[in-house]
């Protein structure tokens, strides 16, 4: 009571404009009129739009330019590169800089390298991810729940303390050594990673949601849980398995620490490795040519971008639901 | 023990078809004269908690182990199996990777990378304690605040927009979708003397190649918060994009400025997000290894010194050449990372309003 009291006598000093019956509009009384503060608020709100869009244009650009900057580089010539005067776009277009690196780097072979360990990896991950989930989301069996927290803690684990233990137990298969061959190297660096315990529990949650009575009408038509499996739950997580498949394949095509470690020949190993261990020296000075580099470091980063472009949904929706790289 | 029926008339046609018990949700039935209206009894054994699924799943337990066995023997072989080695191979004395001989267990690896023992050559090890352990704390304490306000804001800005929204979204996601090592190689031709951030700020600071430690930093951490900051923009606008707008509108009516408005509503309701981020982002930046290796190729910028190193390019690099303290200094990075973990998680049991 006391507080409206006080209210009330705020606002002894305004005028007090009728719209309707239900509302009275209080205005201060400094010879401001309704429409004199709606037209401030509207040039308020487009001043503050305005300065918005300016602002986060500017950023991004800041975002973009990295790849503005890399395809122009990959387009002059190296005294301009390094020249003291810098240059926002090339003066002369220099395509033969990507013809040097057609020849010089062994874009092909490590494409090739790059795309059948992503294919067979994504592969065995998506059937084991596939019965794992299965099994943790329709199944029942003694300590499911259990097993299903032990499966949980290990995403704790940072993959470092791995990838120590694993090179000595993939050596121990014979897969590294003088004499690796082509499958062995590429063994070596598709097995360990048939198992992700993130997407198994990505594709458990997405399982889970699938409504039981599919499940009964799948029993009561003679189904067994195999078939209802591939035939009904598989299709249905479909979106899911898109994003886990380009993920891993997004992963495969950053993977730089495990292919360097466990393959002998550059020729084994894949597109990361590649483009840091080529030297793209300039034939004249035998110093890095920058043009050569960035020429090399845009053909690396083309196909991803093209991934992007017609996958966008799933890699944006998977992304954020998995919240990791690869 | 049975449903507390008020009326138990005509439900018994279904009551057969279930061993145990019915299967009624608690609510009102309407039967043939009146409506009943069913309460559960209150559960007193596990074996009345059950879901529509469990209930109806097979319940075939060797098929599920079946089902589970191709995981179960990766899972073991990849994951547990290294685990627990690696903690052993921490604590082996000489252990040779190649023959896996080693001379019993020893605390002494642990003492060399923390440069208290000297090393079976009789040297001291500096790597981990001057340069490993502080340039990735350094990272972590600059970059993972700084990202995350970065991103925050611009997914605010963005949230708000009305034209072009998707077009910016995507802009801002690209970052993401790229090769790390190939876009640090195109920073550090931006951070070359002769490059363009010298030119655009009229400087001529050495940032790369025989930079000091220090400078050196300076790319990297703009580096590791350009690339970190799609991911996270991404997931603070599914949390904006969550958020119900009669908050703002309330905020509204009580005259809250613009800046309040954020403060106070947006980011006490977006703290599920923060601390996912927080988390995830603390994690990964204590494990920042390519971006060194795409900005530096060998993080060596000062003759003979090793100096961006970090705790995992550490274990990298002496994973072949002294297999126990790369194990250690995993462990080690292990013991930290669980234990910034369950701080965060401790924390965020007071802060997060959920």
């Amino acid at each position: 009571m006391e507080q409206t009291q006080s209210l009330r006598k705020e606002y002894i000093d305004f005028t007090n404009i009728r719209i309707n019956d239900n509302i009275t509009l209080s205005l201060a009384d400094s010879g401001k009129t309704v429409e004199g503060i709606r037209k401030a608020e509207k040039v308020g709100s487009i001043f503050s739009t305005i300065v918005l869009y300016v602002v986060i244009l500017f950023l991004a650009l800041i975002m973009i330019f990295p790849f503005y900057w890399m395809i122009t580089t990959s387009l002059k010539e190296n005294s301009e590169i390094e020249a003291i005067q810098q240059t926002l776009y090339p003066t002369v277009i220099m395509w033969s800089n990507y013809v040097y690196v057609f020849q010089t780097f062994d874009f092909f072979q490590y494409m090739l390298n790059t795309i059948v360990v992503a294919l067979f990896s994504t592969i065995g991950t998506l059937i084991t991810t596939v019965i794992a989930a299965f099994a943790f989301a329709r199944l029942k069996f003694k300590g499911r729940e259990a097993l299903f927290m032990v499966f949980l803690m290990t995403m704790m684990i940072p993959g470092e303390m791995m990838v120590i233990s694993n090179y000595v137990t993939v050596a121990s298969f014979g897969w590294i050594g003088n004499d690796q061959t082509r499958v062995e190297a590429y063994a070596a660096m598709i097995v360990p990673f048939w198992i992700s315990v993130f997407y198994i529990y990505l594709l458990r949650q997405n399982f889970k949601q699938i409504p039981n009575e599919l499940y009964l009408a799948a029993k009561v038509d003679g189904k067994s849980d195999w078939s209802f499996l591939w035939k009904v739950m598989v299709p249905l997580a479909l979106p899911t398995l898109i994003s886990i498949t380009i993920l891993k394949f997004m992963g495969t095509w950053n993977s730089y620490v495990w292919p360097n470690l466990v393959t002998n020949s550059p020729d084994f190993r894949l597109i990361s490795n590649g483009l840091r261990g080529s030297a793209f020296t300039d034939a004249n000075t035998g110093r890095t040519s920058y043009g050569y580099q960035m020429a090399a470091t845009v053909l690396v980063t083309v196909p991803l971008f093209l991934l992007f472009v017609f996958f966008r949904k799933y890699i944006m929706r998977g992304v954020g639901r998995a919240g990791i790289k690869g | 023990m049975e449903p507390v029926l008020r009326e138990q008339k005509s439900l018994t046609a279904v009551n057969d078809f279930f061993e145990e018990r019915p299967q009624y949700e608690e609510g009102y039935y309407e039967s043939t004269n009146t409506i009943i209206r069913l309460v559960e009894p209150p559960r007193k054994t596990k074996a009345y908690k059950v879901t529509g699924i469990e209930d109806t799943a097979s319940n075939n337990n060797w098929k599920a182990w079946l089902y589970l066995g191709p995981v179960l023997i990766l899972l073991v072989v990849f994951l547990l199996y290294p685990l627990i080695n690696t903690i052993f191979i921490a604590f082996m004395r000489d252990y040779n990777q190649i023959t896996g001989s080693f001379d019993g267990f020893t605390i002494d690896n642990f003492g060399v990378i923390f440069g208290l023992t000297k090393t079976s050559g009789g040297g001291t090890e500096f790597n981990f304690t001057r340069y490993a352990i502080p340039n990735t704390f350094i990272i972590v304490l600059v970059t993972v605040p700084l990202s995350t306000l970065i991103a925050l804001l611009i997914s605010v800005g963005l949230n708000s927009l009305k034209w072009f929204k998707k077009f910016l979204q995507t802009v801002f996601f690209l970052p993401y979708v790229t090769n790390a090592i190939a876009i640090g190689m195109v920073f550090s031709v931006m951070f070359d003397t002769n490059g363009i951030i010298n030119y655009l700020f009229h400087s001529d600071i050495v940032w790369i190649t025989g930079a000091e430690r220090w400078t050196a930093m300076i790319p990297l951490c703009i580096y590791i918060v350009w690339s970190s900051i799609p991911f996270k923009i991404l997931v603070f606008l599914s949390g904006l994009q969550g958020i119900d707008a009669q908050y703002y509108n309330a905020a509204k009516i009580d005259g809250a400025s613009k800046s309040k408005t954020l403060w106070r509503v947006t980011v006490p309701l977006m703290s599920p997000q923060i601390l996912y981020i927080v988390v995830t982002s603390f994690i990964g930046a204590f494990k920042e290894y390519t971006s060194i290796v795409g900005l530096f190729n060998n993080p060596g910028t000062m003759a003979g010194s090793y100096n961006m190193y970090t705790i995992v390019y550490y274990i990298y690099d002496n994973l072949s050449t002294h297999t126990s303290y790369a194990a250690a200094a995993a462990v080690f990075l292990f013991a930290v990372i669980l234990v910034f973990t369950f701080l965060q998680l401790w924390v965020s049991k007071k802060r997060v309003y959920y």
